[in-house]
């Protein structure tokens, strides 16, 4: 069973020609089939910690470990993690001119894989997933997030979920920026990848709203750089009623 | 008559992150010209380089070059050497190729010098080639003349000439090494079709400038692929006229700067006849210190030619910091009643967020960049039509690649 292990994981990014330490030390366990919620203020280092996982060259690991089934994930290129089983969803997706939706993934799932998908299999599997996410087939020629809507791109962001299967996902703010319809279409390619019960799923948000549609198993607050307070379902509900004032306020180092 | 449905555009967009230090992507409409493609110029077209005053590099249209890489070309004092280049001529039956003197009536039809340098080369070169294809001549098999490079200094002149209805590919490569000024006329008859692809595969060291002129006859059709990837320092001007009404122009480009090289496309399509077609398309990707592309897109669309339709463009793809790219469209307009017009400018930058993007789908870094180049130019590359240029510029594209990281 896939296990992503994050030990007092410390890492600092350069701003202004200052070093700024985001992550205070983390600690989180995210094993196949599992669904965690991290939950936290704007500023609180979310989307530090999971661009951090994926490798992204902005931060720089100071301490602390990750693991991936006992492989050390931080000494991984940002591909090699990609091919390990590691999956990151971007709040911002990036266009990438010249690249058409359909060869990026064909060559992602390539990668992914070790082999080309064999290409009537691979076309139906992408129309099928697509069909699923309410995507015109049109969506497969245009230029990688080119000109997408908002919606589009994170649906693009989850049809990728779906076809490369990875073994933990991380959603970095999926559910920011979309309407009901959209949120609702979202969360159930969400949805589906997790009913597999072959993904661990670290699913990073600012409200409660998408956690009507994705229920996790596990919620983590998130202050100040680190895990401040772990429960479960509930814990969603009293942040729900409350907000985050209780974390924010000093109440961080209770 | 419509009036014009398109009205001309500048769009300057660019792809994630900041663009290049010291990118310009400029445009213009002249309407009422104060400056215009004629007054731009230091002096008017002609066949005599004493016409034109030695450039000092201020001048609108040396702006952009560096002359002192130009080893002596703009100033007279690059010498034939004899040794210059060696060039080979290919034809399919049917084609007449023949080697003649200054006074051949044939030479200079097509246009006019318009710069120092193209006046050079027309007042230097000793012997013209002459290449024809009879009316209602279609060939199966391209044209095909290798220009390589011997090391030394050389200016030429070559006519392709084709009669009514004829239809022609014409590969024109040029490899080696070699300083070259040479011009090219194209002549096409009524209905003809020409395809020309002019390669500039030259090694690192050479230098060639030269002045594409295309006259294009009544209801003929002109496609023009120029692929420049080598040379120290390569300035070409692909020129377009009309001969007769319902003529078409494509002109397509491609380049790949590197490290250290200067590549300068300057192109004038002038409608200077009624109901004609011109469509640009040039696109670059860059990469290395001090690679500098410039892209000059001048279209003239002259009172007379009414129901004229144009568009152009250029893209430019960045790929690593220190290169440099000058993409200026300019459109001159002196009537309403045309059916579009339009040109469109964009400097792209491939950055480490789009790096980081495919990566983080599992596709290593070699791979991420080609798959963006080859996406970029894979438009342009289909539509060339001459099997083994296509793969060769394929691999080619792979091994400029390669030569990165």
């Amino acid at each position: 069973m896939a296990t992503l292990e994050i030990r007092d994981l410390r890492v600092t990014v350069e701003a202004d020609n200052a070093t700024k330490e985001i992550l205070k030390g983390v600690d989180l366990t995210v094993k196949q089939g599992e669904t965690h919620a991290i939950m936290g203020p704007n500023g609180s280092g979310k989307s530090t910690l999971a661009y951090s996982l994926a490798g992204h060259p902005k931060y720089t690991i100071t301490g602390g470990t990750v693991t991936l089934d006992g492989e050390d994930v931080l000494e991984m290129s940002v591909d090699e993690r990609a091919r390990a089983g590691l999956f990151l969803a971007m709040q911002y997706p990036v266009e990438v001119p010249g690249v058409s939706v359909s060869n990026f993934l064909r060559t992602s799932a390539t990668a992914i894989r070790g082999e080309a998908p064999k290409l009537r299999t691979w076309v139906k599997e992408v129309k099928e997933a697509m069909e699923r996410l309410n995507m015109d087939p049109s969506f497969a020629e245009r230029n990688v997030n080119e000109g997408f809507s908002g919606g589009e791109k994170k649906r693009h962001e989850i049809l990728q979920l779906e076809l490369l299967k990875p073994k933990v996902a991380i959603l970095d703010e999926t559910d920011s920026g979309l309407d009901v319809d959209a949120l609702r279409i979202v969360s159930e390619g969400v949805n589906r990848v997790r009913e597999t019960g072959e993904v661990g799923t670290l699913l990073i948000t600012h409200y409660t709203r998408i956690l009507r549609y994705i229920k996790p198993d596990h919620v983590h607050v998130f202050s100040g750089g680190r895990i401040v307070e772990s429960g479960g379902a509930e814990l969603a509900d009293k942040l729900e009623n409350e907000g985050y004032e209780a974390y924010t306020k000093g109440g961080a180092s209770a | 008559m419509a009036e014009a449905q398109n009205s001309p555009t500048l769009e300057s967009t660019r792809a994630g992150g900041p663009p290049p230090l010291g990118s310009t992507t400029a445009g213009a409409v002249a309407v009422a010209a104060e400056s215009t493609v004629a007054t731009r110029m230091s002096a008017p077209p002609s066949f005599d380089v004493a016409d034109f005053p030695v450039p000092h590099g201020r001048e609108e249209e040396w702006r952009f070059t560096p002359l002192e890489r130009l080893r002596g070309l703009h100033d007279g004092t690059a010498v034939a050497t004899g040794d210059g280049v060696k060039v080979d001529v290919q034809a399919p039956e049917g084609v007449t190729v023949e080697t003649v003197g200054r006074d051949d009536a044939r030479i200079g039809k097509a246009g006019t010098p318009v710069d120092r340098v193209a006046a050079q080369a027309y007042s230097a070169f000793e012997k013209a080639g002459v290449i024809t294809v009879p009316k209602e001549t279609v060939l199966t098999e391209p044209i095909r003349i290798a220009v390589h490079g011997e090391g030394g200094v050389a200016y030429g002149h070559q006519v392709v000439e084709l009669g009514a209805f004829a239809e022609a590919v014409v590969v024109i490569d040029h490899t080696g090494d070699a300083v070259l000024a040479a011009n090219v006329d194209y002549i096409l008859g009524d209905g003809a079709k020409l395809t020309v692809v002019s390669v500039q595969d030259w090694d690192d060291k050479a230098v060639h400038v030269g002045q594409h002129n295309a006259l294009i006859g009544r209801d003929a059709t002109f496609k023009s692929f120029v692929v420049t990837f080598g040379g120290d320092l390569v300035r070409l001007h692909p020129r377009v006229a009309y001969a007769g009404t319902g003529g078409e122009a494509e002109l397509f480009g491609l380049y790949f700067t590197d490290a250290g090289q200067h590549q300068e496309h300057r192109l004038l399509v002038d409608h200077n006849t009624p109901h004609c077609k011109s469509n640009v398309m040039y696109k670059g990707a860059l990469q290395g210190d001090d690679a500098h592309a410039v892209w000059i897109g001048d279209v003239l669309i002259e009172a007379k030619a009414e129901g004229t339709d144009t568009y152009e463009m250029n893209r430019n793809l960045v790929l690593t910091d220190g290169a440099r790219v000058d993409s200026v469209p300019n459109l001159e307009i002196e009537t309403g009643e045309i059916v579009g017009a339009g040109h469109a400018s964009a400097t792209g930058r491939f950055d480490d967020e789009q790096l980081f993007y495919l990566m983080a789908r599992g596709i290593p870094a070699d791979e991420a960049r080609r798959l963006v180049v080859r996406g970029f130019f894979a438009e342009l590359v289909q539509q060339i039509g001459v099997d083994d240029i296509e793969e060769r510029l394929l691999v080619k594209i792979n091994e400029e690649l390669e030569a990165t990281v």
